[in-house]
């Protein structure tokens, strides 16, 4: 692994959020507000054919009527939803463009990020759809995965060359009536990604899209349908990072993904939203709906790191449909400071022989509040179906609160579901012995976390995992004195 | 190596050790022994560095040096070692990976690069040997679900790898069988040379008959009340503590 501790330590010393500067492009933003018309006008500016402009309509409608939850356990000011400017494109970029020809300051950003197109390009096995302000740039790949009949671009243009596969899948696992923030994304979402993968084929490569909130006050509405046709395999990574602002940013994705009969989808997801100052100023607003459906011998994996985001509403889910069917949920959730998640994951026994396993991680510091919220639900015709769940939470300081929610909903005798959870603390003992080896105090943190999530950290993708190690390390600089 | 001057501690606001004088040289082995209460762990942990503990009076010098200002990981960088009496469970963190951590933070204090992995290989390879030490044992997590015996041959594993030079031995021998104690103690032995030093606080002598001080300390009410060589040590064995207790009060 090419990162070594001085990094580390480098990355360390940078107690503000690294990735919080704002990168001056020229954009088309439209006027803040949501209504009707900016609905329409949004499916015109992307050229969408009458069905989606429809479909966006309907959803708009159903959210109007809807109420915005309250039931999970964090606390914020509503956000004013007409005081958000629902679309704003970079303007120099044009999907049509060679990597040469995009804005210079947005290959700049990439650098900063460390994501560079240009790198990426030279990496191996990774192929890059990158989501800058709601409208794609650059997509690489493309044609490595043509070959094998693997569709993998921004989901506007799936709507343009695809639209038979969309108009099928788009809302049927995750329906616009769905709940308040699927409603509002199925009307605005401005873009995001579009994978399938045909009957048979195994992606040769990671799949990967990085994510990026840049315009102020924009909020940021991806939709993503991944459709993974019988007995293929995909695994997919999600990446995202974000400028720190002063206001709240809200997002609000939509995440669906289809396993068909003996198909696999592995779905990785590093979230580092920007989480607000040291006082819990701002911060991203993170409510994402994420929901698989998984038919016959079918498996989809869900891991996630999440590290970012003031208040962060997740719960991926899989619809286990199909007999002998398996759902997997993989988490480590940290928050610092003032943040709040409310994380968790549906686990929906609708065949037979269906299996799922929950393991989740919840990591306290500061005033934070961690919430784990499950559901295992066994319907009666799921004979023999097994969860597993394990939930551990560790908590570091006196002032932060970690929360467990389990629900299970068992109406068929057969079923074996299985819950274990525990709390621990890091304990001044731990700290004073990895001391008296010689290991300082932030080192050993370090090393009891990454311990602590090393069953997850172990599902993720190598490069990942990497990623991922690092920022549960800067997520916790400083929060045990 | 150790010297201890007139040392005065406290937890909580109450006084623990009341006046400590002690001398270590290179090369010897030390025994402190004394009754329950007595102060004898507290010395271990104050000598570490351990925050716990408030030093009120007195100074430690480790090698000439006053160490009252250092952390202690710089007191580990330079040389402590304390096997723990209860060693702490860090789940999901290998022996192996921990002690990587360990040596490499120690190199990085000196600005030394890490150890490459194939020396440290070899350095496990031959330590787990010479303690006996089933090298599928070093891929589990630290000390969790450890019997007793496990938790202090891993200590002396440590101490192996991390060639201290001042180890101290905070009851080791509790909670060991007699062959675990005789695969503890022949490590102490074989890692003993004329350049280090070791302290070993128990309360039994059954533990000096595998390690053998040069000389013996009997620790009670927070001071060294007596100093003798090894035959102190039978003779607390075969008298108890009483006589030492009606000693010190006179």
């Amino acid at each position: 692994m090419a990162y070594t501790e001085e990094e580390l330590k480098k990355e360390l010393e940078t107690k503000e959020y690294e990735y919080g500067f704002y990168t001056d492009i020229e954009s088309d933003t439209f006027p803040i507000g949501l209504s009707e018309e900016i609905v329409i006008a949004i499916s015109k500016k992307k050229n969408e054919p009458q069905w989606m402009t429809d479909w966006r309509i309907e959803a708009y409608r159903v959210w109007e009527k809807m109420e915005e939850p309250d039931w999970a356990n964090v606390h914020y000011e509503k956000p004013d939803f007409q005081a958000i400017s629902y679309y704003s494109a970079p303007k120099k970029a044009d999907p049509n463009k060679k990597l040469e020809d995009v804005d210079p300051e947005l290959l700049e950003m990439y650098k900063k990020l460390g994501i560079s197109v240009d790198e990426q390009k030279k990496l191996q096995n990774v192929a890059v759809d990158i989501v800058v302000d709601s409208v794609s740039v650059a997509t690489t790949f493309k044609k490595t995965l043509a070959e094998k009949g693997i569709i993998f671009m921004p989901i506007s243009e799936a709507i343009q060359e695809h639209p038979e596969l969309v108009r099928k899948y788009m809302g049927s696992i995750v329906p616009t009536t769905d709940n308040f923030y699927a409603a509002l994304n199925s009307a605005v979402f401005t873009d995001g990604s579009f994978c399938y993968i045909p009957k048979g084929v195994r992606c040769p490569m990671e799949l990967s899209t990085y994510f990026r909130i840049n315009q102020a006050g924009t909020g940021q509405f991806e939709r993503t349908l991944l459709v993974a046709d019988e007995g293929s395999y995909v695994s997919y990574l999600e990446g995202c990072t974000a400028p720190s602002r002063d206001e709240n940013q809200l997002h609000a994705a939509v995440v669906e993904l289809i396993a068909m009969d003996d198909a696999e989808i592995k779905y990785s997801t590093v979230q580092n939203w920007f989480p607000g100052n040291k006082e819990g100023k701002g911060g991203v607003y993170n409510f994402v709906t994420k929901r698989a459906l998984c038919e016959k011998n079918a498996k989809v994996s869900w891991t996630q790191v999440e590290t970012g985001s003031a208040v962060t509403w997740k719960y991926p889910s899989c619809i286990l449909k199909g007999d002998n069917s398996i759902g997997e949920f993989y988490s480590i959730a940290v928050t610092n400071n003032y943040q709040q998640a409310d994380t968790g994951t549906k686990m929906i026994h609708l065949g037979k022989n269906t299996r799922s396993t929950i393991i989740s991680k919840g990591i306290s510091a500061g005033k934070s509040q961690n919430s784990y919220r499950g559901l295992v639900q066994v319907s009666s015709r799921a004979d023999n179906a097994r969860n597993f769940s394990q939930c551990d939470s560790l908590l570091m300081g006196n002032e932060c609160g970690a929360h467990t929610f389990p629900y299970i909903e068992v109406k068929n005798k057969s079923a074996m579901v299985e819950h274990e959870a525990t709390t621990s603390k890091i304990g001044e003992e731990q700290i004073f012995y990895c001391n008296q080896r010689g290991i300082d105090t932030e080192k050993a943190i370090a090393l009891i976390v990454n311990g602590f999530s090393k069953e997850v950290l172990n599902k993720l993708p190598m490069e990942f995992a990497v990623e991922a190690q690092k920022l549960l390390e800067i997520s916790l600089e400083g929060s045990v004195g | 190596m150790l010297k201890i001057k007139d040392l005065h501690a406290n937890v909580e606001g109450k006084e623990i050790l009341r006046g400590i004088n002690l001398e270590v040289n290179a090369g010897e082995v030390h025994a402190i022994m004394g009754p329950n209460g007595s102060g004898k762990s507290t010395l271990a942990s104050v000598i570490a560095g351990n925050e716990t503990y408030e030093v009120t009076a007195g100074d430690i010098f480790l090698n000439g040096e006053n160490i009252e200002d250092l952390s202690p990981e710089e007191r580990a960088h330079n040389g402590v070692f304390l096997s723990f009496q209860y060693p702490v469970e860090i789940p999901g963190v290998s022996v192996t990976n921990f002690m990587k951590t360990a040596i490499n933070e120690s190199r990085k204090a000196k600005g030394l690069e890490d150890m490459p992995a194939k020396d440290m290989l070899k350095l496990i390879r031959d330590k787990s040997e010479l303690l006996e030490i089933d090298r599928k044992f070093l891929s589990r997590s630290l000390n969790e679900g450890f019997s007793g015996g496990e938790k202090k041959r891993n200590e002396i594993f440590q101490m192996a790898m991390l060639e201290p030079k001042l180890a101290i031995l905070d009851e080791t021998d509790s909670g060991l069988d007699i062959d675990a104690l005789r695969i503890v103690a022949n490590g102490v032995n074989k890692l003993k040379s004329k350049d280090n030093a070791v302290v070993v606080i128990t309360h039994y002598q059954r533990l000096l008959e595998y390690i053998v001080p040069d000389f013996v300390h009997v620790l009670y009410n927070g001071k060294i009340v007596k100093s003798g060589t090894k035959e102190l040590a039978m003779e607390l064995e075969e008298k108890g503590y009483d006589w030492i207790k009606q000693e010190a009060a006179v």
